[in-house]
């Protein structure tokens, strides 16, 4: 038997209101199939199963607001054959005034991960936090720190983003580095792919930028890292997240996986997809929690140069500034030329300025040569 | 092969008389009647009076007896009808059995094996009904032992009695009319190894003789609410297999040690102190015990059965040391 928890998304989050079951009891669930549609300080987002089998039993209903972690679903796994079981009689998890039970093992846990235990909820007996809890955390999730209780949900989002922004600036020493780049190149080969293309196939200039940076990313992996357990843990997938800006304000930021394996058609299409559905609410709960860089562009609104914060536990965030025409010195003439500024936060406990600069460099010579890409 | 309990228990005591000539039984009712469980029903008229001996009403004399017995260089298995009568014996038991290698400096041993019923569940009221084998368990000098299982009743005896120190038998007397397997083919296991009769993630479920039934039962209902129990049997009570136990709560835990003594002062108590010093930082939640009520056993059935762990209080037992919202 499978447990199907309230996830921990990408930004600090302490509970979640299921809104609607997507799968009944008896249903086949395959993995990756979306199950439950809950609503988080982030807007709404759809689960998905991490197992495959049959919804065995449904444990919150509709409507119902439950903390990180708590069961909702049981799934039955199919190598299972164990009969319906009886129901347990467990219900939510009463949110009680007592101070903070830890377990001795998850204490321990919680030290070798470098995980704060304060701003953990517990789902153990009489609400002590378990190994479990720790564990979850540590595996990148943002801790859920208390947030404003309002239940405005445009200030709850504020309330998560400002919890994880503070932490990332009380605990992350950043430092910034920022390059031009001459886009003259990439602008051009976009010309040319989109003028032989149908307006609904057309590139922007956004996929390169990305494609560019994860293909960096690949020669400077310790900048596609987590910071847990006290140091920076390398990623095995590259997973760009995007910040997208929503129309009721506030931003999210769900991840492009394995975008340096795609193709920039193929990037595009994801980049739409992503932005329609951050936008419509229908995003997954992994791709809210996978990201391993963040990338962020101001440049559509006009920005010069964006010096963002790092998203934790991530170590880095690359921002782009607004494409435009600049006068540009090339040997000896002054010409002019689409430029972009490209801007690296980074960590100081992870990478020196030294490392940083050459990925940047990276990024330059990447976008010289966007048929490559 | 299909048997019973009493059946497993008097096929080792066959083995036992069969295969050493020193060895003999002897206690209450043994003989004639067969002993109070049947155990031992036509030992007599196969081995003869000489190696199958009704004694006296007294229990005190013939642990005496067999103590002597066992001095002099015989294999006596003596049987005591419950643990409720060996406390007259237990001045023998004490202060001779247990310590008379010890006084003489190695000079005496006393090779005794004691076999005796215990626990509650057949209506026999409080001065039958009791589960005193963790007194025993106190007591440096001598080895406990519980079989829980048929292979162990057959074969724990044999085992006891190459032993050159006193063993202690406990069988829970519910246990006699259960049917069982026995295996045929494999060797015993150890005398003082601790068992894990089913292996599990979540919990420890650490228990003994007329207990693993009833702990093997939860686990399973358990099982059905996606509840991955372990449970082991322990066996030995004295000396108590502390790796095994810390071995299991490392992989799980959690633990949960069912016990049919009294809570206070109980063997329940001594392995959750032993896991709180062995596996304190392995430990997720509190250790939860599920022992007898604090009363002389009842009468009545319903108050009997409300007075002793159950399938349904290890259950509950298990829940609690879960995380909310599992199983």
């Amino acid at each position: 038997m499978s447990e199907f928890r309230m996830p921990s998304l990408g930004a600090d989050m302490a509970a979640g209101t299921l809104l609607e079951w997507l799968k009944q009891p008896g249903d086949r669930v395959a993995r990756g199939d979306l199950i439950a549609e809950v609503d988080t300080d982030k807007g709404v987002i759809q689960v998905e199963a991490f197992t495959t089998g049959t919804l065995e039993r449904i444990l919150v209903e509709p409507g119902q607001k439950v903390p990180v972690g708590t069961v909702m679903a049981l799934i039955r796994d199919d190598a299972v054959t164990a009969p319906a079981a009886a129901p347990p009689g467990a219900g939510p998890p009463a949110a009680g005034p007592l101070p903070q039970r830890v377990s001795p093992l998850a204490r321990r846990r919680a030290q070798e991960l470098g995980v704060d235990l304060a701003s953990i909820q517990g789902t153990g007996a009489e609400g002590a936090v378990t190994v479990a809890d720790v564990e979850r955390l540590a595996r990148g999730a943002i801790m859920p720190t208390a947030t404003p209780a309002v239940d405005d949900s445009a200030a709850r989002m504020r309330g998560a983003i400002g919890a994880a922004m503070a932490r990332s600036k009380r605990e992350i020493p950043h430092y910034y580095l920022s390059n031009t780049i001459d886009l003259g190149p990439a602008m051009a080969w976009l010309a040319e792919q989109n003028q032989s293309r149908p307006v609904a196939d057309r590139l922007v200039a956004a996929a390169l930028l990305l494609k560019s940076v994860a293909l960096a990313l690949r020669d400077f992996p310790e900048l596609n890292a987590w910071w847990v357990n006290d140091r920076a843990v390398r990623q095995p997938s590259i997973n760009l997240g995007v910040a997208v800006s929503l129309r009721q304000g506030g931003l999210i930021v769900p991840a492009l996986e394995a975008a340096d394996q795609a193709s920039v058609d193929e990037l595009m299409r994801r980049l739409t997809d992503l932005v329609a559905r951050a936008k419509g609410g229908a995003l997954r709960a992994s791709e809210l929690a996978s990201g391993t860089l963040t990338v962020t562009s101001l440049g559509d609104r006009g920005v010069d140069i964006v010096l963002g914060v790092i998203y934790p536990p991530q170590v880095a965030l690359v921002g782009f500034g607004r494409i435009a025409e600049r006068p540009w010195v090339v040997q000896g003439a002054v010409l002019p030329r689409p430029v972009v500024s490209v801007s690296l936060s980074a960590d100081h406990r992870v990478t020196d300025g030294h490392r940083g600069a050459l990925f940047l460099d990276r990024i330059d010579q990447l976008l010289r040569e966007p048929g490559a890409l | 092969m299909k048997a019973t309990y009493r059946e497993a228990v008097r096929m080792g005591l066959r083995n036992a008389l069969l295969s050493d000539p020193r060895v003999f039984l002897m206690g209450e009712d043994v003989g004639r009647y067969g002993g109070s469980y049947a155990a031992s029903r036509g030992l007599l008229e196969e081995f003869g009076p000489e190696r199958i001996r009704d004694t006296p009403l007294s229990e005190s004399a013939f642990v005496g007896a067999g103590i002597g017995a066992a001095m002099g260089g015989m294999r006596p298995i003596v049987e005591v009808m419950t643990v409720n009568f060996s406390l007259l014996a237990l001045d023998q038991i004490v202060n001779n059995a247990a310590t008379l290698r010890h006084m003489s400096g190695g000079q005496l041993a006393v090779p005794l094996t004691v076999r005796m019923a215990t626990g509650a569940g057949r209506q026999l009221a409080a001065q039958h009904s009791h589960s005193l084998e963790g007194w025993y368990a106190h007591i440096p000098g001598i080895t406990v032992v519980a079989p829980a299982t048929h292979n162990d009743a057959r074969d724990m005896l044999g085992l006891a009695l190459k032993e050159p120190d006193p063993v202690f038998i406990f069988e829970h007397l519910m246990l006699y009319p259960q049917d069982g397997e026995l295996d045929e083919t494999g060797a015993p296991m150890p005398l003082r190894q601790a068992c894990v009769r089913r292996t599990g993630t979540d919990v420890s479920v650490i228990t003994y003789g007329g207990s693993l039934g009833k702990a093997l039962a939860a686990a399973e209902r358990l099982a059905a609410e996606g509840v991955s129990a372990e449970v082991l049997d322990l066996r030995c009570l004295r000396p108590l297999d502390t790796e095994a136990i810390l071995g299991s709560v490392r992989r799980t835990h959690r633990a949960v040690i069912v016990d049919e003594g009294w809570r206070s002062g109980s063997l329940a108590a001594e392995i959750t102190a032993r896991i709180m010093e062995g596996a304190f930082y392995e430990l997720d939640a509190p250790v939860e015990r599920v022992c007898s009520a604090e009363v002389p056993i009842p009468y009545p059935k319903h108050l009997e059965d409300a007075a002793l762990p159950q399938t349904a209080t290890i259950v509950e037992a298990v829940r609690r040391v879960l995380p909310k919202g599992a199983g």
